[in-house]
Parts: structure tokens; sequence; C-alpha cells
């Protein structure tokens, strides 16, 4: 929770204002929005947490669990999309079981769809923290995935 | 020691060349300038290019191992890295600046390539084939029978303004960039201008907005100016909502000092103290980049209280946008900023009398602030001199898409998109057709082939039903079907549509089922679902103009453009998906038919065991066959067969 009160002691108590960028720095020390975090934070700037939470969920930055240890960034942006992107999103999805935004049981992997992240050339852009995994097919996945669980597991 | 070198600079570059009174500064403080920009350097100068596109090419590890390489042979030398030149197909781009010669640049350095160039390179031995061009000023000893940078099609073709720094400097270091003329155009609009007088000289440059609009910047600038109120805001809008493009984010990073150049002067015309630059999120280094730039900006005092003793108080923050498509659209941004759903609000009042918290506040886009200090160092008639008659100056384009050559490119107003298309771009890649050219992202328009003679101008464009928009040019050849491309950008709307009004949130969500209805394959043709499909055809027709009339912000109203476009010029393409069940592209899944040619066929059963639904039979070492009812059209059969026996309808 220290982490928490450190962020709130940067802005200035009950202004609105300021929710967008708290939530951003709360996130970015946590990983996600846990409950607590955001009923402290409906404390500190007197606002209800259903308020909080209603504009949370209207931003797609805002998670309220946990990014897996290896989070995916795939680049839906036009280009990659005509390079073949959804089909390499299709693949993911089948290989992890699961959805843009959710994260796998064992906590191991989530990811998420961009904009154009730069990469036109070299497209479809997969990118994991500071890798960038270029001009992906949707047949690599499997093996770029069972690469990156090495990766999760030495976190 | 450094430090004292360091505050030795700084102070130097202060009171010699930024406070210096007249426009032209005394020999020996132009000699210390070239030396800090490496005119005429006395050791080896390598410059890599750490753009987003460069760094997703691999540019990091190219610049580390320069580096290494000049520390292990024992040379002395220096490695830059330096913002984007553009051509997003030659990254990482390197650069080799010898004493006494010319530029050379060099395509494609990977990591690995960079030992054996470097080698060549200092041996004599040039690597032609990585070799792009050379570049050079008078004074430097050209190479032989390499051509010249602005011989190379992509480069000769524009003109680069507003890209001038991109690629040039380390935009990191705020040193080379006052060194190369920065900060003084706004110091001479602070000593010598009036707020009004500012606006005016914006307004008689002709600068028009490069968000899309196209409305007078120094116009707008003036309504602010005039709405009385104690304090006012300048948001610089650098959201970039477009997912198809970067040219916003890649000036940013390749030349952030001119940024916040514009934007002070901007604030300064305005009369705004506390200045907003609203950052798109995701990518990291855009942001690294500018908090960089900004502390370097207020340790020199050019931003801050009193700045230079001028009298003149500003106040830069970084706002980092939460993720929401609508919130590139004015009063959703501002909702953004005071905490609040980024939700659109009706106009009027345009923020420019009522924006953030109800101030008086201008909403200016990267490109267009970009420009504000080249007008006032260079003056309206230079800035005039260039573009068309209702359209001045350069406009920027992310070119994207199936072109061969792509990037971030700018070109002058008054460009044909043909120009764009056949020159810079070079024509298709992988020898393909050309089909269309798409403007302006999810709320843009396609160009025809026919159209592709039209220059780049707000007002010609508009006249033809064609917006500008913000710098997304996406190519497209051959191999995309364009039912499929609609419903692309259809599905985005319909995810970042905000809710607020019902044509856009419901009509988004009609309109993204009836073009699925479209490319999807329906259980079997006799039942509803292809009179639903027929019916559905016409009422997206109306349900798109009712968009367009009803919707309450830009978003909902442009929604329905490309959809209106692609249905007006590629009207064949969505019938045979309508009517034959047939994409000529070959992309829609579900409308391809997969057989097995027997005369091939080795029945070596990969396909059989590949197949997700078990829709190929057959026995081992005969043909084998697909079951058509079973069959999903994934594909995966035709990726996978060897002999190229699996053919597609």
């Amino acid at each position: 929770m220290n982490k928490i009160e450190e962020i709130l002691s940067r802005y200035r108590e009950g202004s609105h204002e300021s929710l967008i960028p708290i939530l951003q720095d709360v996130q970015e020390a946590e990983g996600y929005l846990t409950e607590s975090a955001i009923v402290r934070i409906g404390s500190f700037l007197r606002m209800s947490t259903t308020k909080i939470y209603g504009l949370a969920t209207f931003y797609d930055r805002f998670r309220f669990i946990p990014a897996g240890k290896v989070h995916m960034r795939i680049c839906n942006g036009t280009t990659c999309f005509i390079n073949g992107s959804s089909a390499v999103v299709t693949a993911v999805r089948e290989t992890l079981g699961i959805d843009p935004g959710q994260t796998t049981r064992d906590g191991r992997f989530s990811y998420e769809l961009t904009a154009c992240q730069g990469g036109c050339n070299e497209g479809p852009v997969v990118c994991t923290g500071e890798n960038y995994h270029t001009r992906v097919r949707p047949e690599d996945v499997p093996e770029l995935v069972s690469k990156l669980k090495v990766l999760a597991d030495l976190k | 020691m450094k430090q004292t070198k360091d505050s030795g600079t700084k102070d130097f570059l202060v009171s010699e060349v930024l406070l210096h009174s007249s426009d032209t500064l005394p020999p020996e403080t132009s000699r210390k300038l070239a030396e800090i920009r490496r005119d005429k350097p006395s050791v080896p100068i390598i410059y890599v290019a750490t753009g987003s596109a460069a760094i997703i090419a691999g540019s990091d590890a190219t610049a580390k191992a320069a580096k290494q390489y000049l520390e292990e042979m024992g040379m002395r030398g220096e490695v830059v890295r330096t913002g984007c030149h553009g051509p997003a197909a030659f990254e990482p781009l390197f650069c080799v600046h010898l004493p006494g010669k010319n530029k050379l640049f060099f395509r494609n350095i990977t990591e690995d390539k960079v030992e054996p160039l470097l080698n060549g390179v200092f041996h004599n031995d040039m690597p032609l084939e990585d070799l792009v061009a050379q570049s050079g000023s008078y004074g430097f000893e050209a190479w032989h029978e390499i051509p010249f940078m602005e011989e190379v099609p992509f480069f000769r073709l524009q003109k680069r303004v507003v890209l001038g720094n991109c690629g040039c400097y380390d935009p990191e270091s705020i040193e080379e960039y006052i060194a190369r003329g920065g900060y003084r155009a706004f110091l001479k609009t602070i000593r010598n201008y009036t707020h009004e007088e500012v606006c005016d000289i914006v307004e008689r440059s002709g600068l028009r907005g490069r968000s899309g609009g196209g409305f007078l910047t120094g116009l707008k600038w003036k309504y602010a100016l005039n709405s009385a109120s104690d304090s006012r805001y300048l948001i610089c809008n650098a959201k970039e909502s477009d997912p198809g493009s970067y040219a916003d984010r890649s000036v940013l990073e390749g030349d952030p000092h001119r940024l916040i150049e514009g934007i002070c002067i901007a604030s300064y015309a305005i009369g705004a103290s506390t200045a907003i630059i609203y950052l798109k999120t995701g990518s990291p280094h855009p942001l690294a980049r500018l908090r960089k730039a900004l502390e370097a900006a207020a340790d020199y005092g050019i931003t801050g209280h009193n700045i230079l003793s001028s009298g003149f108080n500003l106040e830069i923050l970084i706002r980092e946008e939460a993720g929401a498509f609508v919130c590139g659209e004015e009063t959703a941004l501002i909702a953004s900023l005071e905490g609040k759903r980024g939700m659109p609000e009706l106009k009027p009042p345009y923020p420019t009398t009522s924006g953030l918290y109800g101030k008086p506040t201008v909403i200016n886009n990267v490109e267009t602030l970009m420009n504000v200090s080249l007008i006032m160092s260079h003056g309206p008639e230079w800035f005039r001199s260039m573009g068309t008659e209702g359209s001045k100056g350069t406009k920027l384009f992310s070119l994207g898409g199936r072109g061969r050559y792509t990037g971030l490119i700018e070109v002058e107003m008054g460009t044909t998109f043909r120009t764009i298309t056949e020159g810079i771009a070079d024509g298709i890649r992988d020898g393909k057709a050309f089909k269309t050219l798409q403007i302006g992202g999810p709320s843009g328009t396609f160009i025809t082939e026919k159209n592709l003679d039209l220059p780049v101008d707000f007002d010609v464009l508009r006249a033809n039903g064609i917006a500008m928009g913000s710098g997304g040019l996406i190519i497209i050849d051959e191999t995309t079907c364009l039912v499929d491309f609609v419903r692309f950008y259809m599905e985005f709307i319909h995810r970042e549509s905000c809710g607020k009004c019902i044509p856009c949130r419901e009509g988004t969500g009609r309109m993204l089922e009836i073009l699925e209805n479209v490319v999807r394959k329906p259980l079997n043709e006799d039942s509803n679902s292809t009179l639903e499909r027929f019916k559905g055809v016409m009422q997206l027709e109306t349900i798109a103009s009712v968009m367009k009339d009803t919707s309450l912000c830009g978003l909902g109203q442009t929604a329905p453009n490309p959809f209106i476009s692609a249905l007006d010029n590629y009207r064949e393409e969505f019938e045979e998906h309508i009517f034959d069940r047939r994409c000529r592209a070959n992309v829609c899944r579900g409308l391809r038919t997969f057989s097995i040619d027997v005369e091939k066929c080795t029945g070596c059963t990969v396909c059989a065991a590949k197949c997700p639904v078990n829709a190929i039979y057959g026995t081992r070492l005969q043909p084998f066959f697909i079951v058509e009812d079973k069959c999903i059209g994934c594909g995966v059969c035709y990726d996978v067969c060897k002999f190229s026996a699996v053919t597609v309808k």
C-alpha cells in the first residue's frame, strides 16, 4: 500500500482532474488496478468508487487483472492488417486460448492489440517488452510462444 | 570536469546565441556553433537512426555494435543516435561521415553487418550493395560514382521542411538544436512582437491546421486571444488516433525541440501560461524523448518563470492519453484532461471560447506546431512561397501499405498522389498491381486510379469529396479485399465508439454485423440468411447516411466514409461478395473453396492431419479429397501442401 500513498502524495486531495494520471501511475507501479487501490483513490479524491470504475473501464489502457509475465503487443495497425495481422491474432488466440486483455491461467502470457507501432515495413509486428518480432506469420506463432515460455519462466 | 564543460556550453549558448541582440552572429560564435553541429569533423562520425521504425528493425543493437567496433579498434570517433530520416524500407539507416569527405548512407545495417561494413569503409573496400547515397555540402570531397541523396527518387520528390532536422542531429541534445538555429525564433517573437502581431503573421502565412479540418491556425489563435479571460490554455494534440499513422510520433521523436519551440510561440501568441502535450501511450520512446527535451528546455530557462527575463511565463506539461480513439476529438480530449470519460460535447461553444476548465483553449496538432517556429524565423512570405493557392507549405504523410518504399514523407502542397505512389513509393512491391490509395484512416476515403492526379490540397480534395485527414496514407494492392478492409475499419470504429449518441453506437454495430454477414459463409444458402444478406446491403447505405447526418461528433459522422467511398468506387467487389459469393483477392476466409488436384496429390496425409475440422478424407498414398460442407475455409491445407495440390477458388 505504501506505493499508492507515495503516488497520492504527489497530487492534491480532491482534485478530480488528476484521476487519470493517478490511475496511470498506480497501474505503472502495480501492473494493474486493484480493488483496494480504487477504494483508496476514491477516498483521496472524494469520488465514489463506481465513478472511478466507470471511468477506468471506458479507457482501454486500464487493466483489472495482472498482466502476464510476458505481455505481447500485437500491432493491428492498418498496414499490419493488410500484411495479415488478423491471422496472427487468430493464431495467438488459438495457441494461448485467451482473448486480448486476458491473462493465461498460469500467469505466463497476456496480449493486446495496438495501433500502428511504426514498423510498417516489417509487419506484422509483435512486441514483447523491449524485443520486436517482425514479419510474423501465423505458422510461426506456436514456436514463438514456446520460445517466450522459456523467457516467462526465467522471470 | 564534464560538469564544468557542460555548464560552460550552456552559458555560451544562452548568453552569446539566444540572447544575442542582432540576427547575425559574430564569426567566432558561428565557428563554435559549427563545432557543436559537427560540421567539419576531425574524427569519423557514425549516425544511426533510432526512431520507432528503426528500433523495430533493430537499430539499438546496431548503434551498440558500432560503438563497440570503435572501442575495439581503438579508433577515435563518435556514434550519434538520430531521429528517423523517413524511409522505413532502409531501416536501420546507417551513416558514416569521414573527415573531409561527404556523408555516406547505408541501408538495412543490422547488428551483424556493422563490422564488415565499417571494415570496408575504413579500408577503402566500399560495400556497394548496401549503399544508398552520399550527401554533402561545399567544402567536402565527393565520392566517385555514388548518387547524391537528392538523386534518390524517395528523397528527390519530397520537400523536407518540417523534417529538415529529423535524422541530422541527436534529438536528445538541446545544444545541437540551438546550434542549428533553434529557439531563436521564439526569442525573436517574445522580444519583438505583441500577441496580436504573432497571430497576424501566422494568419498571413496561410498555415492551416494539419489535423484534417484545415482551419487557419492564426485565425483560431485570434479567436482565443480575443475571448476575455484571466487564463488560457494551449493543447498540443499528439494523440494521433489513426491506427495506420505514425507521422506525428516520428517527428516528435526526431525533433522534439522544434515542437517545444512551436508550443512556446503558440502559447505566447494566445497568452497562455500553461501548455499541455496530450501524448499517445503505448510506445515508451516518444515519452522518454519528450521528457528529456522538456527538462533540458527548463534547464536552459526557455520554459518556466520569466523566460530569459522577458516577463513571459510558460509551463509545459505532458499528459498521457488513456487509450480511447474518440479522445482525438477536441471536446472529448478536453473532457479526458478534466478527469472525465472522454465523451464529445456539442459544439458550439468552441474550445476557443470555452475549453479546458471553461477557459479559452487552442488545440493544435503536432505538425501544425512544427511549422510555427519556421514561419516566425523565415517570415510568412517564405511560407506562402510553398504550396498552392489555398494550401500553403508542406504536408507530412505516414505512407504505409504495399508500396515498395514506404515511411514518413513530406511533400509540398500541390504534389499529386501519383507522384507519391509511383515516384516516392516507386510502385507496388512484389510486382503486384495497384488497386487504390486510402487517405485519412478510419474516417477517410479511397483515392482511385483516376483520381491519382489530384494534388495534395485541402480545397481541391474537399471539392472531390475527399478529406485530407491527419496524415495516414495506405497503398492498397490487388491482394487486399476492400470489403474486408472496410470491415476492419468498421470493427475498429465500433470498438472505439464512446456510446454517447445512438446513431454512432448502434449504427456502427449494425454496419459491422451486415459486413460480417457478407464475408461469412452461411450454413446453407436456402435459409433466411441469404435474404438477410441482400436486405442488409440495401440497408447499409441508409444507415450510413443517417449516421452521417445525425451523429454528435466527427467520429460518428465520418465513420461510414470508408464504406461509402468503397461502395461508390468499387461496387463490383461488393456485388461479387454478395451475389457470386466470391472474393477476388482470396482474403475472405468464408468465401474460399478449396479442392485437391487429383493429379498432383501424393497422399502424404499432411493436410488431413492439419485440418482443424477433419474435412479432408482419403487413404494413404492415394489422392485425398475435401468435403466442402465441413470445410471452414481456413486455408491450412493450402499452406501446408508441399506439392501445390490444394487449389483455391
